[in-house]
Parts: structure tokens; C-alpha cells; sequence
């Protein structure tokens, strides 16, 4: 072997490691289609809930109306099966295109990872609606989000921890800015998720690699 | 130099299976078979290898009736990767000057 062929068999070596401990079938679309869904969602939230358009919904009154607030949890919960379908499906077609397996060791430590701050958090925000703390809603959806983010971007691309730690840091201010619980759901979901799907797609789904 | 290169990992899918097992706390066999591209019969011969010279612990464990085999990079095997590709690095970095 010479010189040339070593450099080429360690740079391999690296990149398998690289690989096998990875899950890069993620696709950046699915990211985009889940930001547009959560904006669809928070539009006819929005619509149910305040009737008229202002720009800034600030809400003194949280619902009280319990019909309602059970037509948002639906609204929610609709939005994240959407987005979970289809992040499952983008990402089994991305894997074949790749000839990779979407049930790996890779995707499995992925799913560890998320599991615990996603299932607390979504615990945590019924509990938060049963006792009436309207207010909390949004700020512990996007903080245990951004939580489970940044626990699993070691298994997947390392963008996904910036977009955790946005999400993280959005959810906090909702929570210092209490009333505006909506608009940063919609940006954190909505918007970030558009534009973490858009840098993903073209940087990584067309080629196709890591 | 030389004395370094470890005779276990001149084979190319040694070397590869140890490099995975390096970067990940356990690993299957289906999974590194499709990962390395490789038959079943390649696969398993070069992991009895890594086996019997102690650098890999081998699990088995039932999932439903099918037996899942897993490996892991035991504490020698994981040196010895190391020292290999440290001495792959300054080779390369011998001739560089």
C-alpha cells in the first residue's frame, strides 16, 4: 500500500465509524412538511379561538371553554401524527434510495434518545391542561422538544442539535412572555421546522449522503 | 513501525467491524452485514477470528424465537484498534515529510 492508499483506507475507516453510528436517512422534507402542517394547524386554532385576525394574538383570557380546549389538543395531537407519518415514510424512501436499513442500530439509539423528554413533555402538557395552566402549553411542547432534540442529534445530523437548542430557547421566552403561547408555537414548529428542512434537503436529501 | 500493525486487522472487513464496534456500544450481526456489505459466511468467519484473539465479547439473546447475536469491542480490542490506526496515521505522516 502507499501513501495515497492509506490516507484512503483511514478517511474510510473514519467515515464508517461515522456512519454506522449515525442515522442519516432524516429527510430534510419531512421537516419542511411538518412546519407546514403546524402552521395549518395553528391557523385553525387560531380561527376557532380568537374569530377575528389581529396580528398579535395576545391572550389575557386562556380558554375556559372546555369544548375548546379539547378541539386544540385534537389539533395538536392531529398535527404531530402528520408530522410523525410522515417523517416514517420520507425517511424509509430516503433509506432505500441509499440502500440503508430505516430500522438500524443508528435509528434505534435515535428513538432512546428522544423517547424520554418527548414522552415527559407530552405527559407534562396534558397534565399542565387537565389543571388549567393554559399558559405553560406551549412553552413545555417547544422546551421538551428542543430537550429531545439535542438528546438525539448525536445519532443523526449535528444541525438537528442547533434546531433543538432554537426550539429550547424559543419555549423559554414563551414562558417569560406568557399570552403569546400560539405565536411561538407557530414559529417554533412552523417556521424553524420550514427552514431546518429547507438547509437539510438541499444540503444533504439530493446528495443523498452524510 | 511495522511492529504496530496489528495481524488481526490486515483483513480489510476485520478492520471494518472493529471500526463500527468502536463507534457504537454494540452492534448485530444482520445490521453489520448490511452496513459491510458482506455474505453471511465472510461475515461470520472474520468474527470468530476477532473473536478468538479476544478483541470482540459476542451476546446472544432471544428476540421472539430468533436468536439475535450482537458483539461488542472488548477492553484489548479496542487498544489494539487504536494503536493500529495510530500507527496507519504516522506512516502516512512519515512519508508526508
Amino acid at each position: 500500500m502507499d501513501q495515497k492508499e492509506l490516507g484512503a483506507e483511514l478517511h474510510s475507516i473514519r467515515r464508517l465509524m461515522e456512519r454506522s453510528a449515525k442515522f442519516i436517512s432524516l429527510s430534510g422534507l419531512s421537516g419542511v412538511l411538518a412546519g407546514v402542517y403546524a402552521l395549518a394547524g395553528a391557523g385553525v386554532a387560531y380561527g376557532l379561538t380568537y374569530k377575528t385576525i389581529s396580528l398579535f394574538p395576545y391572550e389575557d383570557n386562556f380558554p375556559s371553554d372546555n369544548t375548546l380546549v379539547w378541539q386544540l389538543a385534537g389539533i395538536g395531537l392531529t398535527v404531530l401524527v402528520a408530522a410523525i407519518v410522515t417523517a416514517v415514510l420520507l425517511s424509509s424512501r430516503k433509506a432505500r434510495i441509499q440502500g440503508q436499513q430505516v430500522w438500524n442500530p443508528a435509528s434505534k439509539a435515535l428513538l432512546r434518545a428522544i423517547a424520554y423528554p418527548l414522552v415527559a413533555g407530552g405527559l407534562l402538557v396534558f397534565i399542565a391542561i387537565a389543571h388549567g395552566w393554559f399558559a405553560l402549553v406551549a412553552p413545555v411542547c417547544l422546551i421538551f422538544y428542543g430537550l429531545a432534540l439535542v438528546a438525539g442529534s448525536r445519532y443523526t445530523y449535528r444541525m438537528v442539535e442547533w434546531l433543538g437548542i432554537m426550539q429550547l430557547a424559543l419555549g423559554l421566552v414563551a414562558a417569560a412572555v406568557p399570552g403569546y403561547g400560539l405565536l411561538f408555537w407557530s414559529l417554533g414548529f412552523g417556521v424553524l421546522h420550514i427552514v431546518y428542512g429547507i438547509i437539510m434537503h438541499v444540503k444533504y436529501d439530493r446528495r443523498g449522503e452524510a | 513501525m511495522l511492529k504496530h500493525f496489528d495481524k488481526a486487522f490486515e483483513n480489510r472487513v476485520r478492520l471494518q467491524v472493529m471500526a463500527v464496534l468502536m463507534a457504537n456500544d454494540s452492534y448485530d450481526f444482520n445490521s453489520l452485514k448490511e452496513l459491510l456489505d458482506v455474505t453471511d459466511g465472510n461475515l461470520a468467519s472474520h468474527l470468530k477470528a476477532l473473536e478468538k484473539v479476544g478483541y470482540i465479547d459476542v451476546h446472544k439473546s432471544f428476540v421472539g424465537r430468533k436468536t439475535n447475536t450482537s458483539y461488542t469491542a472488548s477492553a484489548i480490542g479496542k487498544q489494539a484498534f487504536e494503536r493500529h490506526l495510530n500507527a496507519l496515521e504516522e506512516l502516512i505522516n512519515q512519508h508526508r515529510s
